[in-house]
């Protein structure tokens, strides 16, 4: 299989390269088709490793490629672990990737950057690859950064619009914060085990848990507490996760295929796949876990909260994205890893279809992306209209989609984990999951309704050129639309309760929930009969009603809501002011705090004091001593005979 | 009998001489030249002196040495002076202070 994974992570590089720096040579059809067979080939193969590990008996592979450098014996290499986990992971993203290469090809027809984006995007799939594939750190930290350059160069692709620059420069530094905590946890592992690797550093994992570091002297922290909470804030950065969200809804200033393949379906959950990944570890720190499970349901509930207001079609789409990237960090939290991979998986198929749906009706609406201009666009885009229904199903779980089963069971396990006796966290997270259902509901379906139900709001030239999107666009979503609403049935059972990641997902069988769960599971079809009784399945339907009644029933009743709860709607309007926050004070405040750093520190001190304070006092020391030099030859020939006759007088008589 | 001290104090008498030379004289740049050639003179009655004295002839072949080096170094002290006269159309020491700070 060796060279298998060699081939799947270089043909989407190789792409990437001739489309990048020979786009010119090779025109755009040339650009299209070198990514589409490089990401094609990739997401065969995949499939192929798939179904070996899955029904062909094939054993998890690590191997390790190459020895980049060894110091002081810690081996930096490049190799591939490759599990069940991954194999799941690397379907997701080149299947979602492949749909994504196909549907810009009618999405980016006139965009004057074709060959760029390509390029891009081909690039980012070798990058997330790299990332999900490796067995070591120092690769995850490679791939978690190139992804985030790939996601900077896309959010600003229309490099020529201020708010795209904005956006990407945001996403770039929000990023950077995540990041820092990332590689500190890095170090901190590096520290503790000596190694790199993922199996020793699992292997000796025990031994970290043991000891206490001092980072504040008189402190002692929990070793294990305080790398995995490190980890845990590189995860919140790339996985969007409150208080690191803020650049989510602004990459959103990037091409919509973009929307749904990074900040959608695959990139943003690199941070979910990675606490999976480093399940061995999180297990031994409850500490840990307790901040991940409250930080997750703290984004699930008031992210999706945000998108209730949110007026532009691909910010509702954004909001949503982050809310269920909280539900995946509720079920890390709660230790049902599984659950979290399986939501995960779901949500790339159904939330990349939702975004591909939403960019199918801007591209219809000549770039228009304001939902209250849109409506009643169903009768024009029949495909878009059936896809994107499928995928608002799916995502607000209704019972026998893909996302009733990741999403009902996810919550079901924050339920049942009880979490560790700890009441307060526990009710935190459990209503929080339970009241986003309903948030979910709401925001999925008033933009659901607001599009493609009720009174045409757009103009009559928008409106005579409105037709359904070419084939490029509608097939890939046909084929997101039938993985989204029917792969829970069949794998949700493998997935969560089946073994299905043996080894990858270690869980202290303490907290195993699932395998609580799955002592009283009977078949997907039972849990759908079962739905009905459960609180999640009301709380759903009446998020629906909801949205029904105030978007077609009563379309004047949303506006005097809003002016009912005027303090409140400005607060969600306002995004909870995280961005003045952002901006006013941390943005603002080191910018000030760099002005008084330049204009004190540099110009003041250093220019002022010791560089040119030097030269002057030289200068000012000179002008007094040059009345000393008269200039006439006699003068310095006495001062010579003087200083002969006092040297020789002092060799004379003092020596 | 004229002993080693008599030409010692010679010598020094020539060596004091040259130095008031130097620098008490404030209106001729040749006679600052002189007086120069005068120093070494007076530093070669000494090789001599004690050459002499220490039966050693190696100071009396330095002072050829020196004798040929000051005449090079007089013919170019002349030449300076030549320049420096057509330049300035003056050669008192007094006005030469041009390095005054």
């Amino acid at each position: 299989m060796y060279g298998y994974y060699l081939i799947i992570v270089l043909a989407p590089l190789l792409a990437a390269i001739i489309a990048g720096l020979a786009g010119k040579q090779i025109g755009r059809a040339g650009a299209h088709w070198v990514t589409i067979a490089g990401v094609g080939i990739s997401c065969l193969l995949s499939l192929l490793v798939l179904r070996n590990l899955f029904w062909g008996g094939a054993e998890a592979e690590n191997i390790s490629v190459y020895t980049w450098a060894v110091t002081d014996g810690l081996r930096m290499e490049v190799g591939f672990l490759v599990d069940r986990l991954t194999a799941l992971m690397m379907c997701v993203v080149t299947f979602v990737s492949l749909m994504v290469h196909i549907y810009t090809i009618g999405y980016m027809h006139d965009d004057p950057g074709y060959q760029r984006f390509f390029s891009y995007i081909s690039l980012f799939t070798f990058s997330m690859l790299m990332l999900v594939m490796s067995n070591n750190f120092l690769q995850l930290f490679f791939g978690w950064e190139a992804v985030g350059l790939v996601s900077y160069l896309l959010i600003g692709f229309w490099f020529k619009r201020e708010s795209a620059i904005f956006a990407n420069l945001k996403a770039f530094l929000v990023n950077r914060v995540g990041d820092f905590g990332f590689i500190l946890g890095i170090a901190g592992i590096v520290t503790f085990t000596g190694s790199l690797d993922y199996a020793e550093v699992f292997a000796g994992a025990d031994a970290v848990a043991g000891q206490n570091i001092e980072v504040i002297a008189g402190m002692p922290w929990n070793a294990m507490t305080l790398i995995c909470i490190l980890l845990f804030i590189g995860a919140m950065g790339k996985s969007a996760q409150a208080p690191l969200h803020v650049w989510l809804p602004d990459s959103m200033e990037g091409p919509t295929p973009i929307s749904a393949l990074i900040h959608a379906a695959t990139m943003v959950t690199a941070g979910i796949f990675m606490v999976a990944r480093m399940s061995p570890l999180f297990e031994l720190s409850t500490t840990a876990l307790a901040v991940v499970i409250v930080i997750g349901s703290i984004t699930a509930l008031f992210m999706g909260l945000l998108g209730i207001v949110q007026n532009d079609i691909k910010r509702v789409v954004a909001y949503s994205t982050l809310s269920q990237l909280g539900y995946m960090t509720v079920a890390l939290g709660a230790s049902a890893y599984s659950a979290a991979i399986f939501h995960l998986m779901t949500h790339a198929f159904f939330k990349a279809l939702l975004f591909l749906a939403a960019g199918s009706v801007i591209i219809a609406m000549h770039h228009e992306q304001d939902i209250r201009k849109m409506g009643g666009v169903r009768k024009y885009m029949p495909i878009t209209y059936w896809t994107a229904l499928i995928g608002s199903l799916a995502l607000i779980g209704f019972p026998g989609s893909s996302g009733f089963f990741s999403k009902d069971l996810l919550i079901e396990a924050v339920r049942d984990s009880h979490w560790h006796g700890q009441g307060a966290v526990y009710w935190i997270s459990y209503l929080s999951v339970l009241l986003g259902v309903f948030v979910t509901a709401l925001y999925s379906f008033r933009m659901f309704f607001l599009v493609f139900h009720g009174d045409e709001r757009m103009d009559a030239e928008t409106r005579s050129h409105l037709h359904e999107t070419p084939a490029v666009v509608t097939v890939p979503l046909v084929l997101l639309a039938i993985p989204s609403a029917v792969i829970g049935w069949f794998t949700v059972g493998p997935v969560l309760f089946g073994g299905y990641f043996g080894e990858a997902i270690q869980v202290n069988s303490a907290h195993d929930v699932l395998k609580h769960m799955g002592d009283a599971w009977h078949g997907s079809f039972a849990l759908l009969t079962h739905s009905v009784v459960t609180p999640v399945f009301w709380l759903a339907a009446s998020g629906v009603f909801t949205a029904w009644f105030l978007y077609l029933k009563r379309p004047n009743l949303p506006a005097a809501i809003r002016q009912k709860l005027l303090g409140l709607y400005t607060l969600l309007d306002r995004k909870y002011y995280f961005d003045d926050l952002y901006i006013k004070g941390f943005a603002a405040g080191g910018r000030s705090f760099g002005r008084f750093l330049w204009r004190k520190g540099d110009e003041l001190i250093i220019d002022g004091l010791l560089v040119n304070g030097t030269a002057r006092s030289v200068g000012r020391l000179a002008g007094v001593m040059r009345h000393i030099q008269t200039g006439y030859l006699y003068t310095y020939a006495f001062a010579m005979i003087i200083g002969l006759t006092m040297l020789l007088a002092w060799l004379i008589w003092l020596r | 009998m004229i002993g080693l001290q008599h030409y010692l104090v010679v010598s020094a008498m020539l060596f004091v001489l040259s130095i008031a030379g130097i620098v008490l004289n404030r209106r001729n740049l040749i006679l600052l030249l002189m007086c120069i050639e005068l120093m070494l003179l007076a530093v070669n009655f000494n090789f001599i002196a004690f050459s002499r004295y220490l039966g050693d002839d190696t100071g009396q072949v330095f002072v050829f040495f020196i004798l040929t080096v000051a005449a090079a170094e007089a013919a170019i002290g002349l030449a300076i002076l030549v320049v420096l006269f057509r330049n300035r159309r003056s050669i008192a020491v007094q006005e030469l202070n041009t390095l005054k700070g």
